[in-house]
């Protein structure tokens, strides 16, 4: 698929920003380093074209800050949204989290993103990274120069991309893709298939590496909760444990369950993750549950559409054949 | 009986409108059932917030369960139907996370079930107490 270049967005917001469409763009800016994108909100045309970046680090989800930028002005907002992040678009205006009418949205194609951690992996002391065809030429402070196809860089969620179709848009831009099937459920299938000590003694070598920075919480386009449950200090647990043990499972329990249903499985909690904890594994056997349990169910693929956790059926399956249904497929 | 001997720790939701009822019904009959079971009363198996049984779990508890209403007859019409739901993603994600399936139940007892009540009750006291003490979900942090 071919990817828009910077140079269009650029050209596409402020055109926007001159007619009048929209007052400022949500987009992306270079951090520190070339690989550290950072959103950022651009309010007029200099800004744009000094500072607005498109490339293979853009990997963030701009729905959630819709939440906060649509309150901030009167007038609309210029988003730029490739299919993965329409999905969380329609799941928060299910949620009545922003006012649709401000907003202009712009869906914009993705060949997937590339995960600077598998990219560090394979070099070390990154100094400067560029496109090179169709991979990346990663200079290096100690070995030289190192090329890397785009597959060897692709970030965990792109691999196992669940749709290149946008579900929400006022405008698009390049084309239009299909909904796929990568196996994504694979990876929970392999857990599933394993005895119930090799499956504790695996998500506690997970879990025990998680420092409780709040990271997956806070970008997570799902739990935009104004006052949320893991920031009360009389919990016991609102901090780390000053343990290396198996003591943050509840916080990543309640974090997966609060969002069961309603997780349109983007990836941006994997991606955050500072200590490279799978988190999509946990997101994802709720969804493969609930598609298991009660039918196939795509949160975000339908804007209105009615949460299975919300919703029930007099013949729903007990809570001790469910723990069972896995068992047979698998012994 | 010895001092060593384990006595675990269970915690049972009860729905004010059956279960609980269930429980009386059960001790008016003289029906026994372990001294281990703690029960705390709620105004229905939907008031169970899936975070209360972690909760537990942290705190110390061997074995939660949940009584409720039989589907079709909850005081609040379909309150069950949603304990249900979420109590079958709950307990197969605990599952996933390697966590022994004995230590969570979730059972129906109308208030007419007094014998059913003090059967669980023992049936599944008897279930934790071969598990043996809660190690996978406990919280020091939180343990008294």
């Amino acid at each position: 698929m071919q990817r828009v270049t910077r140079d269009v967005l650029v050209q596409k917001a402020i055109s926007l920003l001159s007619a009048g469409t929209v007052d400022r763009v949500l987009g992306w800016k270079a951090g520190e380093f070339s690989y550290d994108v950072t959103p950022y909100v651009f309010k007029d045309a200099e800004a744009l074209k000094a500072d607005f970046v498109f490339d293979d680090f853009c990997g963030a989800n701009f729905s959630k800050y819709l939440v906060k930028e649509c309150g901030k002005s009167e007038g609309k907002v210029l988003v730029f949204l490739k299919p993965c992040d329409t999905y969380s678009f329609n799941q928060l205006l299910t949620e009545h989290r922003f006012d649709r009418e401000k907003v202009y949205a712009v869906g914009i194609p993705c060949d997937g993103m590339a995960d600077i951690t598998k990219i560090r992996e394979k070099a070390e002391g990154i100094s400067e990274i560029t496109a090179e065809g169709d991979g990346f030429c990663v200079k290096t402070l100690y070995d030289g120069d190192v090329k890397l196809t785009k597959e060897e860089a692709l970030a965990e969620r792109c691999l196992n991309c669940k749709s290149q179709k946008h579900v929400a848009y006022d405008e698009l831009l390049g084309e239009e893709g299909e909904v796929i099937d990568s196996g994504r459920f694979t990876g929970v299938e392999a857990l599933e298939a394993m005895t119930p000590d090799e499956r504790f003694a695996f998500w506690k070598g997970e879990l025990s590496r998680c420092i409780r920075c709040n990271a997956c919480r806070d970008v997570c386009p799902a739990c935009t909760c104004e006052k949320c449950v893991f920031d009360n200090p009389k919990s016991g647990v609102e901090n780390k444990a000053i343990a290396d043990s198996f003591e943050e499972k509840m916080f990543h329990i309640i974090r997966a369950f609060h969002v069961a249903g309603r997780c349109t499985d983007c990836g941006e909690c994997s991606r955050v993750c500072p200590q490279n904890i799978p988190l999509h594994l946990l997101n994802r056997k709720f969804i493969k549950d609930i598609n298991g349990f009660y039918g196939d169910y795509q949160a975000g693929e339908e804007a209105y559409s009615r949460a299975p956790l919300v919703n029930y059926t007099t013949e729903d399956i007990e809570p001790a054949d469910a723990v069972k249904k896995g068992d047979g497929e698998n012994a | 009986m010895s001092m060593n001997e384990f006595k675990p720790k269970i915690v049972a939701f009860c729905c004010n409108w059956c279960s609980y009822a269930g429980a009386d019904l059960a001790g008016n009959n003289r029906l026994s059932y372990p001294a281990d079971v703690k029960i705390i009363r709620v105004p229905c198996s939907c008031r169970v917030n899936p975070m209360f049984i972690l909760r537990a779990f942290q705190k110390g508890a061997d074995g939660v369960i949940i009584c409720g209403c039989h589907p079709g007859d909850c005081h609040y019409t379909s309150g069950n139907y949603y304990t249900r739901r979420r109590m079958a993603l709950l307990f197969s994600m605990l599952d996933y996370l390697g966590i022994e399936r004995e230590r969570t139940r979730l059972e129906w007892v109308s208030a007419a079930e007094g014998a059913k009540f003090s059967q669980t009750m023992n049936e599944f006291v008897e279930a934790v107490t071969a598990l043996g003490e809660n190690k996978r979900l406990e919280d020091l942090r939180c343990k008294e």
